[in-house]
């Protein structure tokens, strides 16, 4: 059962990572504008503009 | 509107090249060439820094140089080929942040749920003791925070019912939560068997689903409605004493100043005409569809749009004192009425807790009797809370409506909250306005087919570099027949005159008629002039396209509908003739709420439809209303639901999947309540393990949401059959 060492702390960090990054996400903004991360894709030369509109 | 950016460009900032940000909302951005055109196109402007589009909100966010003001990007969008108005800081835009916080309580608590039900799964499998104690503990470390982070929005919604001696659907749910915790807790520290920790968090994750789902049911249709708002006169150009003029907002005008009103632009004021003569329409106030002719002494109002020339005006009343602000005024009184609304989650909540809080004290009360001992009976009172949890009673009502409003999102309705969806159902009267409701509401050609392939192409080259509002209506009618624009050079556009330029090395126009004779006097036309050979384009406000059909539907599902206008008799009689409608005309204001109130006296559940600022009061007052996306930012904060698009259909599907999302919500409480009936026996007594708990509120749950799924195809395939 040692190996329950190993993997609770594993299982929790990749938790907690996931979780993270949700918050970072969150937090950078990336939610929105869903449509236009969408759409901006099919534009031909990007223009890399500052995040959040 | 106009804030420095503060920490983005610091350096920037402290220089004399300070930039500014600037926000405008742009309606018409459907796709990535959009994107490309104003991005591509504003950064090319010299003094702009960045230009950066978001779509979802129809907004363009700007960061240019303090010598490039608001007036001139304005000026480069519409070059660009897209309307924009500067965006305010709506207050419907408010409880952006409540999402905010819901979601991240909701990733918090999934997070909490998916790892402790690593451990729970471990421990129903079986585990020696040893094993299953370390599990309790670690189980507990992760879902204590959890709770407390996860379970705020509901403790502090029950705290506040509760200080105000109510109770709502947040107390049982917090009582539940609380004691499931606390009573695992207790068997972790014991050393027990049975831990609750998984059950707790995962009524959290659930009710947190329905909470957040519901929140951004409304932030999406408030983001849609606000980017729609913002075209009204919020402001004017004011004369200053040195002869130049300046930008003042609305709230900020005061008598005496002098307004510079241009063509196509709403008044931000009363006041009267001091130079210049010109046409006004005052169908925002009045209804009455027909432009009036207003000259130098003419008492003119806030809200309604200048036609004509441009003209200066003296403003004798602003802000608190306009006929504006008396509408507003009335509306404020027509307000309250709707907010003694009670939704029906609260109405089943109000029968549900009292009996889920005395069905769990009776069985403590029924095992203590049996001597089971306080320990043991504490356990299964709290096994029956968490049971009657009202898990699928959370998502029953938000699910439902989150899919209804979004099937009717994209049918071009935005519904502003559940309850407006709740009122709409119960709807069995319906008023409609006329000018802007049962009409477009603003001037569209109706003799083009005089017009040969040629000239309607001339027409368009010519009517889209204009914005007088004649120009707009042409350019749209002649852009839906599918004609291409002729490439017309050398345009110049002369207030009040018309528009000039070449086409292949002939003169072309179009002009204001010639005043022959009388009847011209307050008839909206046109004159095309190709080389001198002129053509008359009469323009009208007409009916939108599938008013019959629409009027049909709604009598189909058993709804009264009748016209209360307030443009003239004989105008409003003549259409309700041909609609066979019963009409109410000429009246102001005051008399459709008092319309509106009699018939709520009579018992009725009245739909107000309406746009203009004289239907604010009545969309205020009614049971329920809606506005088309056209109609003044008054009304459509005014309304519960907007309709955007030229189709009057949305209104007939709107209460038609309003009744259907009642008939579903209602099917999910019969859902919850046939599940508590089957659980809460087996609770009371005492079979209720952590493992049947887990299973019985995911099973109810995904039951729920099933079901509410189902309302994605309540309106029926596109185009649906109710045209027929």
């Amino acid at each position: 059962m040692t190996i329950l060492g190993l993997m609770i702390p594993l299982s929790l960090g990749m938790g907690l990572f996931g979780l993270g990054a949700f918050f970072w996400s969150m937090r950078t903004r990336q939610y929105e504008d869903l449509d236009g991360a969408a759409n901006r894709i099919l534009i031909d030369e990007d223009n890399p503009g500052p995040e959040g509109a | 509107m106009n804030a420095p950016a503060p920490a983005l460009r610091p350096a920037l900032a402290a220089g004399p090249e300070r930039m500014l940000d600037s926000r405008f909302t742009v309606p018409g951005i459907r796709c990535a060439g959009c994107i490309g055109k104003i991005e591509r196109g504003l950064s090319a402007l010299p003094g702009v820094e960045s230009a950066r589009v978001n779509l979802t909100a129809k907004r363009v966010a700007v960061s240019h140089a303090a010598f490039l003001d608001e007036d001139i990007l304005i000026e480069e969008l519409r070059k660009l080929g897209f309307e924009a108005g500067r965006a305010v800081d709506n207050p419907l835009a408010r409880d952006d942040g409540e999402t905010k916080r819901l979601v991240r309580a909701l990733a918090v608590a999934g997070f909490g749920m998916m790892n402790v039900m690593l451990f729970s799964v471990s421990v129903w499998s079986g585990t020696d003791a040893v094993t299953r104690e370390l599990f309790h503990w670690i189980s507990a470390l992760i879902a204590i925070p959890v709770v407390v982070y996860s379970g705020r929005p509901f403790f502090a919604s029950a705290w506040m019912a509760l200080r105000h001696g109510r109770t709502n659907m947040d107390v049982p749910i917090t009582i539940g939560v609380v004691l499931a915790t606390a009573m695992s807790l207790h068997e972790t520290v014991t050393g027990g068997e049975h831990a609750y920790f998984d059950g707790a968090v995962m009524l959290l994750f659930f009710l947190l689903a329905g909470r957040t789902l519901d929140a951004m049911m409304r932030g999406r249709a408030r983001s849609g409605i606000a980017a729609l708002l913002g075209r009204m006169g919020r402001g004017a150009q004011v004369l200053g004493e040195d002869g130049g003029t300046r930008y003042v907002e609305a709230e900020k005008l005061e008598p005496g100043m002098v307004m510079l009103v241009a063509a196509g632009e709403a008044l931000a004021a009363d006041g009267v005409v001091e130079e210049g003569s010109t046409t006004i329409d005052a169908s925002m106030l009045t209804g009455e569809s027909d432009p009036q002719a207003a000259g130098p002494g003419d008492r003119v109002h806030a809200g309604m749009v200048n036609l004509g020339n441009p003209v200066e005006v003296r403003v004798t009343a602003a802000a608190q004192d306009t006929a504006l602000a008396d509408i507003a005024r009335l509306m404020d009184h027509a307000g309250p009425s709707r907010s003694r609304y009670v939704q029906i989650a609260d109405r089943a909540a109000r029968l549900y807790a009292p009996a889920v809080h005395t069905l769990a004290l009776l069985s403590f009360c029924g095992w203590m009797l049996a001597g089971a001992g306080v320990y043991k009976a504490l356990t299964i009172a709290t096994a029956v809370l968490i049971i009657t949890c009202p898990c699928a009673l959370g998502l029953a009502v938000p699910a439902a409506q989150v899919v209804a409003a979004g099937t009717l999102m994209r049918r071009g309705l935005l519904i502003k909250d559940g309850s407006a969806l709740e009122r709409l159902a119960e709807v069995d009267d319906v008023l409609l306005d006329k000018t802007g409701t049962l009409t477009l509401g603003e001037p569209r050609p109706m003799t083009l087919a005089l017009l040969g392939p040629t000239s309607k192409g001339i027409a368009l080259g010519l009517a889209q570099a204009s914005r007088h509002p004649l120009s707009r209506g042409l350019m749209r009618a002649l852009r839906e027949d599918g004609v291409q624009p002729a490439d017309v050079t050398d345009l110049h556009e002369t207030a009040g005159t018309g528009i000039r330029g070449r086409f292949e090395g002939r003169d072309v126009a179009l002009v204001r008629p010639a005043a022959t004779g009388g009847a011209a006097g307050t008839e909206l036309a046109v004159d095309l002039v190709i080389e001198g050979a002129r053509t008359r384009i009469a323009f009208g406000d007409p009916l939108r396209p599938d008013v019959p059909a629409t009027l049909d539907a709604l009598r189909a599902q058993g709804l009264t509908v009748s016209i209360a206008s307030g443009d003239r008799t004989e105008a409003v009689a003549a259409l309700a003739r041909t609609l066979n409608l019963f009409a109410a005309a000429a009246m102001r204001p005051a008399d459709k709420l008092a319309l509106l109130e009699r018939r709520a006296a009579a018992g009725r559940k009245v739909l107000m439809v309406g746009d203009g600022l004289n239907d604010g009061p009545a969309l205020a007052g009614a049971h329920v209303s809606l506005a088309p996306g056209s109609a003044s930012d008054v009304s459509q904060q005014a309304a519960d639901a907007v309709f955007v698009g030229e189709r009057l259909m949305p209104l007939a599907l709107a209460i038609k999947v309003a009744r259907a999302t009642m008939r579903v919500v209602r099917q999910n409480f019969a859902t919850a309540v046939l599940y508590n009936v089957l659980a809460v026996p087996l609770a009371i007594m005492g079979h209720v393990t952590p493992l049947v708990a887990a299973l019985a509120m995911s099973g109810s749950s995904v039951l729920v949401v099933g079901n509410s799924l189902r309302l994605a195809r309540a309106a029926g395939p596109k185009e649906g059959r109710e045209q027929a």
